[in-house]
């Protein structure tokens, strides 16, 4: 998987059985990671980014990404960032460090969220049931992330490749989320 | 479904990512110890309800989550104008004489 984006972060958990692997599509869980929400003014993004190590993206729904971290832009001051697990506490301190008494709010919901990389040439056509986002590549890019509705639950979309997207929900929706994908899913196997 | 515009995402999304916030520019009183009751009522409860050209605040509540407003027909549910928070209410009689209302 080493085309896909930030391949060394998102990486899908050995521990867990894939939740469906079919010819045309497949579902992993993603192993766990340090989640942060960090928003601040304009005038401390360029320390931030340094301090993170990979620059904030103001340009919306896109992101930014080396092997190891991810900034995801959510909104005009807010970003999600993404990291390994062991970095945790290195990330908090290097951007508190870093801003000192500048205002801004960096918060770890790393439990708060768990993801799945659905990956596959029928990727897009399986989230497409339940999200009404055009996810051509001329208006979703690699690389493009937002949050939408799945059905009725709020999830993250993220793509990392042509044909693989990282789709994160809210712990306790995530059993409605991937259920729903494999649900759907039925739909290619009969086919 | 209404497609509406995030001037934040600056991209068009289904009406289900936003929430109606009601009517746009009620500015909170500025002196609260000095606001009278009949003030604070005014303030509080008392809306235009208009039927036709309105100006509302929206929010994207399923994408970048901000408030904006948005200047909307309210029979037809055509969106006329959108802008984002802090900026000036626009001319809404210039707007529906454009639309031809």
């Amino acid at each position: 998987m080493s085309d896909l984006l930030a391949s060394d972060l998102i990486t899908p958990d050995a521990g867990e059985p894939p939740l469906l692997g079919l010819a045309s599509v497949s579902i992993l869980k993603v192993a766990p990671l340090a989640r942060f929400s960090f928003r601040a003014r304009t005038a401390s993004l360029k320390k931030a980014g340094t301090a993170f190590g990979v620059p904030l993206p103001v340009k919306p729904l896109t992101s930014e990404t080396t092997a190891k971290r991810a900034a995801l832009w959510m909104g005009p001051d807010e970003w999600t960032l993404l990291a390994p697990e062991e970095d945790l506490q290195a990330v908090i301190t290097g951007i508190g460090s870093k801003l000192g008494n500048e205002p801004h709010a960096l918060v770890d919901v790393s439990d708060r969220s768990e993801a799945v990389i659905v990956t596959g040439e029928k990727a897009a056509w399986l989230l497409n049931t339940g999200i009404f986002v055009d996810l051509s590549q001329e208006t979703f890019p690699v690389g493009t992330v937002t949050r939408t509705l799945f059905h009725k639950a709020p999830v993250m979309i993220w793509r990392i490749g042509p044909d693989a997207f990282v789709v994160e929900a809210w712990g306790s929706f995530m059993d409605y989320v991937a259920g729903l994908l494999v649900q759907c899913a039925q739909e290619l196997e009969a086919a | 479904m209404l497609l509406i515009y995030c001037p934040y995402c600056e991209i068009e999304r289904a009406e289900t990512e936003f929430r109606c916030g009601g009517e746009a520019h009620i500015a909170r009183p500025s002196d609260p110890e000095k606001t009278t009751d009949d003030d604070w009522v005014e303030f509080l409860y008392m809306r235009s309800n208009t039927k036709g050209i309105a100006a509302e605040r929206w929010r994207h509540i399923h994408g970048c989550g901000r408030f904006f407003n948005a200047v909307r027909d309210t029979v037809s549910d055509e969106f006329l104008k959108i802008y984002k928070t802090g900026e000036a209410k626009p001319d809404l009689e210039a707007l529906a004489r454009e639309a031809g209302k």
